[in-house]
């Protein structure tokens, strides 16, 4: 388990950064503990608020003794109602939150994938990975050029940026997955960082076990809680026995080793997993 | 401040006035990031059965104004689990511990009161006849006076005399107070009130119900005055049955309203999903906003909506 803050953190600065929001968030105490792959939760709608839920984010980056940075979308009320706030207003926050990506033990090569938005990690998690001395590789692809994030930020921290859109409005018109094998087998790599919608998750983890190359997905499931405690979060997982449990993409997760996760049995509860509902039973 | 914040249900002495809610802090190890556990009135556990369960289909949350549903299902390790994990890591750190138990059969009540009987540090039990997620309505005891009272029974013959049960109700009844004086005859020494109401919520895209198990029990703030009425009414009715009251309880104000209405302590639910400091938040604030009306304790204001007349 993380060892999570509750804090009231100030706004530093909130832009507009093509189809998505930055917003850089003061929390000394927080920022040190980060690494990449963690989440806050942030308290939305102010103190009467009829959101009683937190709005999740992976974080973007963080400075040690200083902020820590986000980059999200606006989905629905929660989140419009963050794009309305402005630089030194306050926020509840809860962070560092879930398991990490975890680095590889020696300099391998590793391509990192990331749909949309889910580049918010990838910058944190590349600069980590070279100054191990790895080659990095990143695929960004979105449904448009608009829809990309990070291009140019990565492009500094990676030493090669592949994108694909579906439209071809920027890089190369299609799917990451249809680059993935190749720059797999161009890079040498031994390992895969995924973050983005879960059908992308599903290509990659599924392609990167057929080319036998070690995959972490960073999940994205709706949550209440982002602590532990409620439940709703859980995907089935194969664990360290082979058994699938029903397992929490807050503190298990949000990163998962991609060939544990059962990709086509997400929203489900599979018929062998422990504790599944029996026939004539709940 | 002076104010005594201390209180009890029934034999059961609590040094604090909220507690968590069952299923809103699992089993307490999560909150400790968040403060100290042993300095609650008490942990009420996750309902616990007999065996592994691994609950509904996701989907299993939507929020709703001022509330949420869930259709968990009741997830859980199973009772052998519990006891070895969970219950060990509450007593280890000195944790008033209520133990919720919810079974499919009248038989599996009594089994679980059974294995937790001589196990120690237990405070008391909470017996979950009450909650929504299940595939059959049939099995919310709690919607029926005989099925209410053969579980009660049944869990009463097999306990302990020394800790308390709690019986706890939903408000999804016709007469809640029936209900009541049925599970108090039969043997539980207070109550908890009021479980999540049955709902659910339909995407108008997918056109279908949000949630996997298409129904789930509407929790939060949104509730909170159909709490305070089922608390007024049974305890009116049974002066005598002390309440753990909840629903919706997200500051002092709310805690100070449920204690007027008849509760003897609180606890604190779905407020905890969105701020896991809440349990503490609200005994604090809840001494604030007595202090602010000029009374020393928690027990003075125990049923004092009712003196009115």
């Amino acid at each position: 388990m993380s060892n999570a803050q509750q804090i009231t953190s100030t706004i530093t600065s909130i832009n507009r950064v093509g189809a998505y929001w930055h917003m850089v968030l003061r929390a000394p105490s927080i920022a040190d503990s980060v690494v990449p792959g963690h989440f806050v939760a942030v308290a939305v709608g102010g103190d009467n608020s009829s959101m009683l839920l937190r709005r999740a984010f992976s974080i973007h980056d963080a400075t040690p003794g200083e902020s820590i940075e986000v980059i999200f979308a606006e989905h629905g009320a929660g989140t419009q109602w963050l794009a309305t706030q402005k630089a030194g207003a306050e926020l509840d926050i809860i962070a560092p939150l879930g398991t990490p990506f975890i680095l590889p033990r020696a300099a391998v090569p590793c391509v990192l994938v990331a749909g949309g938005y889910g580049s918010a990690p990838m910058g944190m998690l590349a600069r980590a990975l070279k100054k191990m001395g790895c080659h990095v590789e990143v695929i960004l692809g979105a449904a448009t050029g608009e829809r990309l994030f990070g291009v140019l930020d990565l492009k500094r921290d990676a030493d090669n940026v592949t994108v694909t859109t579906d439209d071809g409005s920027s890089g190369i018109r299609g799917r990451v997955t249809d680059v993935l094998a190749e720059i797999i087998g161009q890079s040498g790599a031994q390992a895969v960082y995924a973050c983005g919608p879960m059908p992308m998750l599903k290509a990659v983890a599924k392609l990167s076990t057929e080319h036998s190359v070690f995959s972490q997905c960073a999940v994205e499931e709706a949550m209440a809680c982002g602590i532990g405690v409620c439940m709703t979060c859980v995907l089935p997982v194969i664990g360290e026995d082979g058994q699938t449990r029903m397992v929490r993409s807050c503190v298990e997760g949000p990163v998962f080793r991609g060939d544990r996760v059962r990709w086509d049995d997400v929203h489900t509860v599979p018929a062998d997993a422990i504790g599944a509902p029996i026939p004539g039973g709940h | 401040m002076s104010v005594d914040l201390s209180t009890s249900l029934g034999s059961l002495k609590l040094s604090a006035p909220t507690l968590t809610a069952s299923g809103c802090a699992a089993a307490g190890k999560e909150l400790a990031q968040f403060g100290d556990v042993s300095t609650l009135g008490g942990v009420v556990t996750k309902s616990i059965m007999l065996n592994a369960r691994s609950g509904r289909p996701t989907p299993r949350m939507a929020e709703t104004p001022s509330g949420m549903l869930n259709s968990i299902g009741l997830q859980g390790p199973g009772i052998e689990q519990f006891i070895e994990k969970d219950l060990a890591w509450l007593t280890e750190h000195d944790v008033t511990t209520i133990v919720s138990i919810a079974g499919g059969s009248v038989a599996e009540f009594g089994e679980l009161a059974r294995r937790l009987r001589d196990v120690p540090g237990i405070a008391a039990l909470e017996v979950n006849i009450s909650c929504p997620n299940v595939e059959s309505r049939g099995q919310v005891f709690a919607c029926n006076h005989e099925s209410a009272s053969d579980v009660i029974r049944t869990v009463r013959s097999e306990w302990n005399n020394e800790t308390p049960i709690l019986a706890k109700l939903t408000p999804d009844v016709t007469d809640i107070v029936s209900i009541a004086q049925t599970v108090v005859e039969a043997g539980a020494d207070g109550l908890s009130m009021i479980n999540t109401l049955l709902g659910m919520v339909i995407d108008v895209d997918a056109m279908k119900p949000m949630l996997g198990g298409k129904t789930g029990g509407l929790s939060g703030p949104a509730i909170r005055p159909v709490a305070v009425r089922a608390v007024y009414q049974v305890h009116a009715a049974l002066p005598e049955t002390p309440i753990l009251g909840m629903g919706g309880i997200r500051n002092g104000h709310d805690a100070l309203e449920f204690l007027a209405a008849g509760a003897s302590a609180l606890s604190i639910g779905t407020v905890v999903f969105g701020d896991p400091s809440a349990p503490w938040r609200i005994a604090r604030e809840l001494g604030e906003e007595l202090d602010k009306r000029g009374y020393q304790s928690v027990r003075e204001v125990i049923g004092k909506a009712h003196q009115a007349g």
